[in-house]
């Protein structure tokens, strides 16, 4: 059901059709709306509203409520390109209005001077692709500040040492600190590290139709049921069609991005909830699907003059894709945290953002979260200890005792950018509606998985000076399943080098346009969404510009 | 210090009575005196299943998978999204009962063996059994052969699901969690974060830009 107050024809020639209603989606309808254009939003998903959020664990994570379901949207998986890929499921987005932003955890840090410009910094890397960005963190700075006041984030600023410069302070105070934060604050602190109230894209303070957070608890993966995090859906979404422009049209699954003889994009070509294809008519397209489901559409929209797809002349469609590294530590405390209330992150640090390229020789840096984000079904499954009891009275005891009383540290760091690391098409397996589905080839550089077992090893330490009753860590391996979906149309000045010019419009076709994790140039130190949102106002205002200046020819 | 805490548990007494009702409907169909009719499994086949739960989550001092009403969750999973592991419970069901016999001579079937004999059982055929993938952190769906691993799935899901997923009735997988069944809360949560005097800046700074 859309909520809509217009809805187009198919044969109406929109300003912008919009394929993703997602976290850069959901800000283009809004300013591209606001500034006075005729939008429609194609979202594959269902048009779900707070009224149909639930705590029901097994609905939500088991049974794909808000994401893409494995079963009609199977995936393949391999490490190399001289692999055969293998059915597995590989990754998983939000899919629903709001998309990913529905049921992300939501920090929001802003990306970092370094950023943008470590290819310069650090010079060649043997086997990676790094680049320096066509834009730095000056440009983007006015953005991220948009992004904080407009859809909501908590936060202090000042707090970290490490921060980049702001231009305005945070529009609310943080959200209230949980146990594990405090518990983290003072371990790391006594190690000299310098761990700050985590900036959350959730409300701390009510806003028009948005309850503050109420501490439900079922946060990461669920939908928020009282407005309360800054999805696209609570935030943008509904300023973009109170402006009378814009129609958000749900379960539209966008398969072809049609031209004409001119290699101009004509519309986006989708199946509605019947299977019925219908093309959308626009003067202009843009792609906001994420960081997998955007190369694949490009690959999907191959035609006689770009057999290797629509966008594709430099073959960096798909490439470069750069999921983040993470690790994580558990600790057990004598005394109840009681941190499954509350959402996920209170407390992190960047002292290691930066890291020393010479000591301890990587490249990229992290940040530490201290957070509990496994709801029970899950805590059951894999939150206890290596080596408790999986049945009987001993493993009831553990569950009575633990669940209130662990917490995570979590790790969170670069993924540094390799060709061959990738979103294509698989060449034998179809998705449920006929086309090919996406195949993942990935493989962690080195350096990466080097630098997380590292940074594991210091919030073990952190666990220590906690006094952690006991702790643990799960080995760091090579990854098969990505959450972050980045890199793989690559913004750049330079054609033979990326997919999309400054501006997010691709180098190939002067009127389709790409924003969301596939323009990341770097994947930054593990926390996405904020620089996306960045991104996607400013490149609403960058195409607001070249459309009035009639530089878009549709 | 929690900004915005009035307003928010103003505004939830609100707009949640939806929410709330729902989730309401829920308990009290399990709260209702008649005992529920199964759906799926015969009266046989759900009281080996109420007692294969009954050793995964035994009863104690804290209510257990049978308190929980994991064997109704169960019935209604096979009626609806489960129902693909009908074939495997009939069978596994045929399984344990044999093994319980072939083990112990004179037992009939699962649920008239001991407690002890009962974890023997359960036991010898996680033993026998090839070693599956293990669910993972965010994903505890598996597609499954084994029984005794769907079976063991099935009975945590039906424990600890929010009652609005049909299991945990009166919460009793939470009292065993200690997880307060409240829909919303306020600081101080726990032990370590009463007195927390609000953030401050580390008392030495040192800058390391």
């Amino acid at each position: 059901m859309t909520q809509s107050k217009v809805a187009y024809k198919t044969s109406d020639e929109v300003d912008f059709v919009i394929v993703g209603s997602g976290a850069a989606g959901g800000v283009l309808a809004k300013e591209l709306a606001t500034n006075g254009f005729r939008v429609v939003v194609l979202e594959q998903g269902p048009y779900l509203t707070e009224a149909d959020f639930t705590h029901n664990e097994i609905k939500v994570l088991q049974q794909h409520f808000l994401t893409n379901d494995p079963l009609r949207q199977p995936n393949t998986f391999r490490k190399t390109p001289d692999e055969t890929a293998k059915k597995q499921p590989c990754l998983v987005y939000g899919r629903c209005v709001g998309g990913s932003s529905v049921h992300f955890t939501a920090n929001y840090w802003r990306f970092h001077e370094i950023d943008f410009v470590e290819r310069g910094k650090v010079g060649e890397i043997p086997g990676v692709g790094l680049a320096d960005w066509p834009i730095t963190y000056a440009d983007l700075e006015p953005y991220y500040t948009k992004v904080e006041w407009e859809v909501g984030v908590s936060g202090l600023a000042g707090a970290s040492p490490f921060d980049p410069p702001r231009s305005k302070p945070y529009p609310m105070p943080p959200l209230p600190v949980k146990d594990s934060g405090v518990i983290f604050e003072r371990a790391s602190r006594k190690l000299g590290y310098h761990p700050f109230p985590a900036p959350m894209a959730i409300l701390s303070q009510p806003r028009p139709g948005r309850s503050a957070c109420v501490n439900c608890g079922f946060c990461l993966g669920f939908g928020c049921e009282v407005g309360a995090k800054s999805s696209s859906l609570s935030s943008v979404i509904p300023l973009a069609e109170k402006t009378g422009r814009c129609e958000i049209r749900p379960n539209c699954y966008v398969h072809r991005i049609e031209t004409d003889k001119n290699g101009r994009a004509t519309g986006a070509v989708y199946f509605d909830s019947q299977r019925n294809s219908h093309l959308q008519k626009a003067k202009a397209v843009i792609l906001s699907a994420n960081g997998a489901e955007t190369p694949r559409l490009l690959l999907l929209s191959a035609n006689k003059s770009s057999p290797n797809g629509l966008a594709n002349s430099s073959g960096l469609v798909g490439k470069y894709l750069m999921p983040n590294s993470g690790a994580i530590a558990y600790g057990v405390f004598e005394e109840q945290l009681n941190d499954y209330k509350g959402f996920a992150v209170s407390r992190i640090f960047h002292d290691f953002y930066e890291l020393d390229t010479q000591k301890p020789a990587f490249y990229g840096g992290g940040g530490l979260d201290a957070r509990f984000d496994i709801t029970p079904i899950a805590f059951a499954m894999n939150g206890l200890p290596p080596g408790t009891p999986r049945w009987g009275k001993g493993f009831k005891k553990a569950l009575h005792h633990n669940f209130t009383r662990t917490m995570e540290i979590f790790c969170h760091g670069t993924s540094l950018p390799v060709e061959s690391n990738s979103f294509s098409l698989d060449p034998d397996l179809k998705d449920a509606w006929g086309l090919p589905a996406l195949r993942m080839t990935f493989k962690d550089h080195p350096n990466d998985l080097k630098m997380m077992e590292w940074m594991q090893a210091r919030a073990m330490e952190i666990l220590d000076a906690a006094g952690a009753q006991a702790k643990w860590s799960p080995p760091v391996t090579e990854q098969q399943f990505a959450f972050h979906l980045l890199g793989t149309c690559r913004m750049g000045k330079d054609p033979k080098s990326s997919v999309i010019d400054p501006d997010h419009r691709t180098h190939d076709v002067p009127n389709l346009f790409l924003c969301d994790g596939s323009s990341l140039v770097t994947s930054g130190r593990g926390q996405p969404t904020m620089t996306i949102q960045a991104l996607a106002y400013r490149a609403a205002d960058r195409i607001t510009a070249l459309a009035k200046q009639g530089a878009i020819p549709g | 210090m929690q900004a915005g805490g009035l307003a928010a548990a103003a505004w939830v007494q609100a707009q949640w009575p939806s929410v709330m009702a729902a989730a309401q409907r829920a308990h009290q169909a399990l709260r209702s005196t008649q005992p529920p009719k199964f759906e799926v499994l015969t009266a046989e086949q759900a009281q080996e299943v109420t007692a294969i739960a009954a050793r995964i989550l035994p009863t104690d001092e804290l209510p257990g998978a049978t308190e929980a009403g994991v064997v109704y969750f169960i019935d209604h999973a096979l009626k609806t999204f489960a129902s693909d592991a009908v074939p495997l419970y009939q069978q596994g069901l045929v399984l344990v009962n044999q093994l319980t016999s072939e083990k112990y001579p004179g037992v009939p079937r699962f649920s008239a063996a001991s407690s002890e004999q009962q974890d023997e059982i359960l036991a010898a055929l996680q033993k026998d059994q090839p070693k599956e993938k293990r669910p993972t952190r965010r994903n505890s769906y598996i597609q499954s052969s084994d029984f005794i691993q769907v079976i063991w799935v099935h009975t945590i899901w039906g424990f600890l699901v929010d009652p609005d997923g049909g299991g945990n009735r009166d919460f009793a997988g939470w009292k065993v969690i200690d997880r307060d069944p409240a829909h919303s809360f306020t600081p101080p949560f726990g032990f370590y974060d009463q007195g927390y005097p609000g953030w401050q800046p580390a008392a030495q700074e040192t800058e390391k830009k």
